[in-house]
């Protein structure tokens, strides 16, 4: 640890994690080029259902080799560093034999020896990291997914190949047919193209008819069904050709057809593939096991989805509820930010009600189950959230009624003019026919869009934006109407002190106490203070909903609400000794009221690792050498709450009060810290035209603050809000056009899913991820601006790909139906129009930022 | 040019070779994870350490 003095450090985790890996010599993470650069938040979980032999039955492989496998998708993967992490440090403990890490999708693969290390063990030293583990459900659906993609990739594989070599045989052709070719030879490349195509058609291209078959027997059209006719006529009639051997074979573009297609085919099952997996984490939201207690006291450990209401649940401190419930007995604090975003745990005592998937911060209670499994509040969220994403689809369908329509069109046509032709000049009527469908072959139009999408995707994640959807992007091309979630969105969404008024002395005595703690302002101490060296109390007590009283180094020391401190301080005898007022000359008195920086000064926007040291330089007591001290008043402050309500953001911040002594010597305000850039970016959209709003489940009146600093009118703010509300306000809203939601909890789920487009901020709850269509990675809204412009580019490029291909299609059409282009033709210029359709797509700027 | 009825067959054999190259590596989960392998080759080894073996089958491990 001696290393580590000269270094500077945002926080004791900081600190500790340094000391973890410089002890495992594994000091070379910082000289990585890429790290993380988000504070790491530990769960703090015990992680003891991970040892439970239901735990192990239903997620945990033997691997043959006396191992045991476990797939665990962790939360906050998103870079290099992140492999690096999870793929060594887990190594450290005995018995851990390999992790694997697959960044994109966020699933580790840890094999161990059950007998040498507990899995609890893994899942503490990752949630240790920053990475809290959560079992993947999906192990069996994987396995099939796993083989899908396999066989499209092989499908790709080997239409490729295929296609190439036809392709090189129709040079060959081609070449041969202006330069003369000999006809033996000629009739060889014709045979080596049958031979080349007939497997490309019933192996890869198999799935086009399939899909059409299955089209033709609901009875729907479906873009697969000409593709089949082409692929099939094409095929058909380039056979009988070679056979005959007379005029043209058509199997360079029917193959090429195939290949181009299933490329497609997959960079759209691709996204939609991740969209799928993000969504399995809205499982991982409550334990799996719960502790019951039978009628005689005894606790066992029973699989969360035997609970059933009336049992009897023991809770731990750091454990989270699997069941509605009523407090049975025991008070402590429970920490209801999944469910309304609030980020300060509310006191709960007997006879309040708890809700499965909240967190119990402070000491064990019991609880009476009242719902358990699919009636809890939490799973009537995320049945809703489910039934919001269901009803996305009309768009889709839209989509897929066009095709259908063009289908039509393009089928009817080729009839049309198969029938006309007949009449006049037989031996061209299926020529004729063949080259329709060939040169209206929906194929750019089918790929342009995805392959621009795609590309669009692409960049946009190198600019620090993941899309999931290629539907987002229309929407966020033109404005609309913007929700955004306050806790966490427009704020840091974890409590951190951003206000320190007195002397700095008591900062180490502070954190004495605190250090311990588990609940959150206790956590926001640490983070400010923990580079200090604080002594060990004698004795300390929590009282919970008021604060934390103690001794240190022989002081009293109260730290906690204004009334827990005003009402627990209390001189005893002499108020400190000669050494401690010589160091540290006592203060209070008024809070310098005329200190310009002081209760209303702005936010500091770099949070929670900096504590307002600069502010001290104006403040008359801060001075440590000061030679005036003030004298003592006594035992309360002169400071009322109503400075602190009163005075627009700081109306969020919470109090809190240290007293040493019987004497109040400092006062901190702790609250949620505004994200850096979000007034500009928030300006930014207005100019643009964006109707913005908030939706919070906080305080009306902290919202209102909030929302006043960043511009919002207050009838724009909505405050106190559950899930079912914001749901409620996107729903409403979407009547009167598109909307989009930001936001970062699962309290904000359920309104993610129903908004139009639902957007994750970074740092936000993994699960409320999954359901959104976007998720912002770098902090800060500024990615807002660039996802605006970047939707408006991409639709503008895939709206020139489809004006071009129907552009191209209707000339196409027309020259075929007269009968002025012949299948030949029409098959070099179906892949010309393909290329240029493509290549624009594919290179079109839609996201600038490739800056890290 | 009747050489070309030797060479064709042979060059075609040799992209059935490729395509089951292909195939075997599709089968074995080569191109399961594109991104990560990218990102790992870049993390110099630990000296001294013995290395993590990422290339070890679905099945079995070392290490």
């Amino acid at each position: 640890m001696d290393d580590a003095a000269p270094r500077q450090f945002c926080c004791a985790g900081c600190r500790t994690a340094y000391a973890i890996l410089r002890e495992h010599g594994l000091g070379q993470y910082y000289e990585l080029p890429e790290r993380r650069d988000r504070p790491v938040t530990t769960s703090g979980r015990t992680f003891d259902e991970f040892d439970h032999p239901a735990f192990h039955a239903l997620y945990v492989k033997a691997t043959g080799n006396g191992l045991s496998r476990v797939e665990l998708y962790l939360e906050g993967v998103h870079c290099g560093s992140c492999v690096w992490l999870v793929e060594r440090v887990p190594l450290i403990l005995p018995g851990v034999a390999r992790a694997e890490l697959n960044v994109r999708r966020a699933l580790a693969t840890v094999e161990w020896d059950s007998a040498a290390v507990p899995l609890s063990r893994v899942a503490r030293t990752l949630d240790s990291l920053g990475y809290p583990p959560h079992p993947f459900r999906g192990m069996r659906r994987e396995e099939l997914r796993r083989r899908e993609d396999r066989a499209a990739l092989a499908r790709i594989g080997v239409s490729g190949a295929l296609a190439a070599n036809v392709m090189l045989a129709a040079l060959a052709l081609y070449s041969g047919w202006w330069s003369g070719m000999e006809a033996p030879i000629a009739r060889f490349f014709r045979w080596m193209s049958l031979a080349l195509a007939t497997p490309a058609l019933i192996g890869p291209g198999r799935v086009f008819f399939q899909s059409a078959w299955a089209a033709l027997r609901t009875r729907t059209l479906h873009m697969d069904l000409p593709i089949a006719i082409a692929l099939g006529a094409g095929f058909v009639r380039g056979a009988i050709n070679t056979v005959t051997d007379t005029g043209p074979i058509y199997f360079d573009g029917v193959v090429m057809l195939v290949f181009l297609l299933l490329c497609g085919r997959y960079l759209q099952q691709r996204g939609q593939r991740a969209a799928a997996d993000a969504a399995e984490l809205l499982y991982s939201l409550t334990p799996a096991t719960a502790r019951v207690l039978s009628a005689d006291g005894v606790a066992r450990e029973v699989p969360a989805e035997a609970i059933v209401p009336g049992d009897l649940l023991e809770v731990r401190s750091g454990e989270s509820f699997a069941a509605d419930g009523v407090v049975a007995s025991g008070e402590s604090a429970v920490n209801v930010a999944l469910l309304t975003g609030e980020s300060h745990p509310v006191f709960t005592r007997q006879g309040d009600k708890v809700f499965a998937g909240t967190l119990n911060v402070a000491s064990p209670i019991r609880v009476r189950v009242t719902e358990a499994g699919e009636e809890r509040r939490v799973a009537r969220i995320l049945r809703q959230v489910e039934e919001s994403a269901g009803r996305r689809a009309p768009v889709v369908q839209l989509a897929d009624r066009l095709a259908g329509w063009f289908t039509a069109v393009v089928v009817a046509l080729a009839v049309t003019a198969f029938l006309f032709w007949t009449g006049r000049d037989p031996e061209q009527a299926i020529d004729n026919a063949i080259a329709l469908l060939v040169v209206t072959c929906p194929c750019a139009l089918a790929l342009a869009t995805p392959l621009a999408v795609t590309a669009a995707i692409g960049r946009a994640a190198r600019a620090g934006i993941f899309i999931k959807g290629g539907e987002a992007l229309e929407t966020l091309s033109k404005p609309a109407t913007l929700f955004l979630d306050k806790t966490g969105t427009l704020t840091e969404g974890r409590t951190s002190l951003v206000h320190w008024e007195g002397a700095e002395w008591p900062k180490p005595l502070v954190l004495a106490l605190e250090r311990e703690s588990t609940h959150p302002l206790a956590a926001a101490v640490r983070a400010a203070f923990g580079n200090q060296p604080a002594p060990v109390p004698e004795w300390s007590r929590h009282v919970i909903g008021g604060g934390v009283e103690g001794r240190v180094s022989g002081h009293q020391i109260v730290v906690g609400s204004p009334k827990f401190v005003t009402s627990h301080a209390r001189p005893e005898g002499a108020p400190a000794t000669e050494e401690a007022l010589r160091r540290a000359p006592w203060l209070i008195t008024g809070a310098p009221r005329t200190d310009p920086s002081s209760p209303s000064a702005p936010r500091d926007d770099r949070g929670s690792t900096a504590p307002r040291e600069d502010r001290g330089g104006t403040a008359p007591w801060h001075d440590r050498g000061g030679t005036a001290p003030r004298e003592d008043r006594g035992g309360t402050a002169p400071w009322g709450d109503d400075e602190i309500e009163g005075t627009g953001i700081d109306g969020a911040l919470t109090p809190v009060w240290v007293a040493v002594d019987g004497v109040v010597v400092a006062r901190a305000g702790f609250g949620d810290a505004l994200r850096c850039d979000t007034r500009e970016a928030l300006d930014a959209l207005r100019a643009r035209g964006w109707r913005l709003g908030i939706l919070s489940g906080d305080d009306e009146h902290v919202v209102r603050a909030v929302g006043s600093t960043l511009g919002f009118a207050p009838g724009e703010c909505r405050g106190g809000l559950t899930p079912e509300d914001k749901l409620h306000a996107v729903e409403r809203a979407r009547m009167s056009g598109p909307v989009v939601m930001v936001g970062d909890g699962v309290n904000d789920a359920a309104a993610i899913a129903a908004a139009t487009v639902g957007i994750g901020v970074h740092g936000g709850a993994e699960a409320c991820l999954a359901t959104a269509d976007i998720y912002l990675t770098k902090p800060g809204l500024s990615s807002l601006i660039e996802l605006t412009q970047g939707s408006r580019r991409t639709m503008a490029i895939i709206r020139r790909g489809i004006a071009f291909s129907l552009a191209y299609n209707v000339v196409g059409a027309t020259l075929a139906v007269v009968g002025a282009i012949n299948p030949l033709i029409a098959a070099v210029l179906m892949p010309a129009s393909s290329l240029t359709v493509l290549l624009a797509a594919w290179r079109g700027r839609s996201f600038a930022g490739e800056a890290a | 040019m009747s050489i070309i009825y030797l060479v064709l067959p042979l060059a075609l054999l040799v992209v059935l070779l490729g395509v089951l190259a292909f195939l075997w590596a599709t089968r074995r989960g080569q191109y399961d994870d594109l991104d990560t392998p990218a990102i790992r080759v870049l993390h110099d080894d630990a000296p001294g350490a013995s290395a993590p073996d990422h290339y070890a089958g679905q099945t079995e491990t070392r290490g």
